[in-house]
């Protein structure tokens, strides 16, 4: 069963959230920023275009205009594959691990598994952002060494950065997964 | 506990038979790896699970039964395969079956012994077999070295699969009694190419062992380590890079074979590195010589250093005069400057001298370059280094000069004020002068103080100048570091077969249906091209910069000589 709620990330663009339960120990929760716009994309090709036309105007060069092409297509397809982040899903399977996937808009997808047995815990931070605090949601991992240790802090949903409303969501639905592991009679 | 049953994709369309593989207790998962078909003895089928668990230290099992009904759900059959359960006793049993060409399988589990009998959640794991097999996982950096008990789950699986080979030598098209279905079961894969050449291989190894150690009979012979011969190799870089790629064919031509993954990498990588090496240098060549091209080389080569003393001397000629408007002292600046122009005059005069034979010299140099492209580049450097040795010699002259000015500058600056440097303790302590000592001492001291700006500039000048052919060296040395320690075969490896290098998995969730256990498929998240080139570098024999910014800023200020680009093995001076 799937739903999708919306709500705004912490610079107020909206994002939407979908949760998918998959079993009774699987649940996948998918955060979806702001899509390309087309509005963004024409001025920011008009201002270099203009700038280059400029500067053939000046120079009468035209190696300036097939430069401001090239460099508008090598642009756009960097920032489509390496830079605009479409939407990023987390995979909690019980057993197993936790999955946490970054999907570019050029369909690039960026996957890290992190093993059940390696995470401490699922918890909710703040972090002093420019001139904002804002909220994020982390994975932290358990140290081997020490039981009580945390030997590393994976943030989450890092390119939308969701309100507290939607992390507190999604931090329940892991919790709720979490937890199982808990009750479950460990064998080590 | 949840149960985890990690099943081969390709057994998907196997014949209904009994399910073998490794349970794994400590995460409750069940790792499949074959399927034995009906009809079998018993007895022969736990003989040979036997054998393999003998030989390749896997504990394999017989973990339950598979049913593939291409029509309705035969009653008696599944009777069957319970019965099964008990003859070769495993806890818990596990039964799988698939219904004609449903996706949606049904699994259930048989605990005749466990203490609380509810009913556990069952989660099904397709994966790739062969992939996972010929698959190499590749731990975080910071946690290589940890306990084996420790290890992660995954890499349990990966292991499991990998050292199942001679599991999977035998299918079920074989005469045996045991008929098998796995990833082999499409076809015995091999490739005719491959084995005729690690037929040929073996041969072709002695042969180049033999070769190899011929020539480092020859490179470690007596003759060879007289003093002006051993201080011009180890002087020359092309020598050092002769001497590395030595090392490396050495490497490859070896009998061992490479015990682990990482041995083997290496070998690849170096093989692969040489191979390109040498064709990019026989390219080159092939450049170089058509066209006479070396021939034109040569001609301006002589032109070249002509024009480069044309310009030292202008040079000379401006600091002799009033250099950016400053005052020099008239007399050191003319002995100064005088000393210089006759260097340079000598330095011409010995390549006009040479410049007969630089044709052929360099004709046959150039047919070093089938070596490599690496030995190309040293040589080319090396060139650079002996053009420019006046260059050299004018740095190390203004810079010993400069040197011995600013100890006695610092020296008696000390005397001035009263106090002297203690080699003893190493320190400054005062010290009571006479009176004479002290006049001169000043006397001296004024001297030195006022034909300071004239050495500091000639040491600034040629100071500069022999930064200027540093930093050139540097970047051709660069490259060929470049060139030697690049990876080669693993990023083509990732490329091209990316399953083969694993920085973890990752799982696709697949169609769910209530009521059957959650499908999930596994798949290989590669390393990434970085942490593929950072994994396999190769090591290389330089290490540079030796110093660093402050105290190299430092040793200039004072007048040390400085050799920015120190190679490992040399003594420290």
């Amino acid at each position: 069963m799937a739903e999708e709620r919306r709500f705004r990330s912490a610079s107020g663009a909206p994002i939407a959230l979908r949760r998918r339960q998959h079993s009774a120990s699987c649940r996948e929760l998918a955060v979806r920023g702001p899509r390309l716009q087309l509005r963004s994309l024409s001025a920011a090709t008009s201002a270099v275009w203009l700038a280059a036309y400029g500067l053939f105007a000046l120079s009468e060069n035209s190696m300036v205009l097939s430069a401001a092409i090239f460099v508008t297509l090598i642009g756009l397809i960097i920032y489509l594959h390496f830079v605009k982040i479409d939407q990023e899903s987390l995979l909690v399977i019980g057993s197993l691990g936790i999955q946490v996937t970054s999907s570019y808009a050029s369909g690039k997808e960026s996957t890290t598994f992190i093993e059940m047995g390696q995470v401490k815990d699922v918890v909710i931070n703040e972090a002093i952002h420019m001139q904002k605090v804002i909220y994020y949601l982390c994975i932290l991992l358990q140290d081997p060494e020490d039981p009580q240790g945390v030997s590393e802090v994976v943030p989450l949903f890092q390119s939308s950065k969701p309100r507290l409303d939607c992390l507190i969501e999604v931090y329940r639905s892991c919790q709720e997964i979490l937890e199982q592991r808990k009750t479950a009679p460990q064998s080590s | 506990m949840v149960l985890k049953v990690f099943f081969p994709s390709c057994c998907s369309s196997a014949d209904s038979g009994i399910l073998i593989g490794r349970w794994i207790s400590e995460q409750n998962s069940a790792v499949i790896l074959a399927v034995v078909h009906f009809p079998f003895i018993p007895v022969q089928v736990k003989q040979y699970l036997g054998e393999v668990q003998r030989v390749t230290k896997v504990s394999v099992s017989v973990l339950g039964s598979w049913s593939n009904s291409k029509q309705e759900k035969e009653e008696s059959l599944s009777e069957f395969l319970e019965d099964l359960g008990t003859i070769f006793c495993h806890e818990p049993w596990i039964q799988i079956s698939k219904e004609g060409d449903s996706k949606f399988w049904s699994c259930s589990t048989l605990q005749k012994h466990s203490k609380d009998p509810q009913e556990e959640e069952i989660v099904l794991v397709y994966y790739d077999q062969r992939k996972v097999m010929l698959s190499h996982l590749h731990p975080p950096l910071d946690t290589a070295g940890q306990r084996a008990e420790d290890a992660s789950k995954l890499s349990a699986i990966f292991d499991t699969v990998a050292r199942s080979r001679l599991l999977f030598m035998t299918d079920r098209y074989d005469e045996g009694p045991i008929k098998l279905t796995h990833w082999q079961s499409d076809g015995v894969e091999a490739s005719i190419i491959v084995e005729l050449m690690k037929q040929a291989s073996v041969p072709a190894c002695m042969l180049l062992t033999f070769l190899l150690s011929l020539l480092s009979g020859v490179c470690r012979s007596r003759v060879l380590k007289f003093w002006p011969l051993s201080f011009l190799w180890s002087k020359l870089s092309t020598c050092e890079q002769l001497g590395h790629r030595l090392q490396h064919l050495q490497v490859i031509s070896s009998n061992k074979k490479a015990q682990n993954q990482n041995q083997l990498m290496r070998k690849a990588n170096i093989f692969v590195s040489v191979l390109i090496d040498v064709a990019l240098g026989i390219l080159l060549m092939s450049w170089l010589y058509r066209k006479n091209r070396i021939g034109h080389l040569a001609d301006t080569l002589i032109p070249v250093a002509d024009h480069v003393a044309e310009e030292l001397q202008d040079l000379l000629q401006w600091l002799m005069g009033a250099p950016a408007g400053l005052k020099m002292n008239r007399a050191l600046d003319q002995v100064l400057g005088r000393f210089f122009l006759y260097h340079i005059h000598l330095w011409i005069s010995y390549i006009h001298l040479l410049s007969p034979f630089i044709e052929m010299i360099l004709w046959y140099v150039g047919l070093s370059a089938c070596l490599g492209l690496t030995v190309a580049l040293c040589i080319l450097s090396d060139i650079i280094a002996l053009l420019t040795f006046h260059i050299y010699c004018f740095y190390v002259y203004g810079a010993r000069l400069y040197c011995l000015k600013i100890y006695g500058l610092s020296s008696l600056w000390r005397l001035f004020r009263g106090k002297k440097w203690n080699v003893l303790r190493q320190r400054v302590d005062s010290c009571s002068y006479d009176l004479d000592q002290l006049f001169i001492g000043t006397l001296l001291f004024t001297i030195l103080l006022f034909l300071l700006p004239t050495t500091a500039l000639y040491y600034l000048v040629f100071t500069l100048l022999r930064l200027l052919v540093v930093i050139v060296q540097g970047l051709i040395h660069l490259l060929v570091d470049l060139i030697d320690s690049l990876p080669l075969y693993s990023l083509i490896l990732r490329l091209c077969r990316s399953y083969r290098l694993a920085a973890g998995v990752k799982f696709r969730v697949l169609e769910q249906q209530d009521g059957k256990p959650l499908r999930l498929l596994m798949q290989i998240n590669p390393l990434s091209y970085g942490g593929v080139v950072q994994t396999y570098r190769l090591p290389t024999y330089s290490c540079y910069p030796r110093d660093s910014w402050a105290s190299l800023c430092k040793k200039l200020f004072l007048g040390e000589l400085i050799y920015p680009w120190k190679h490992k093995g040399e003594k420290q001076n």
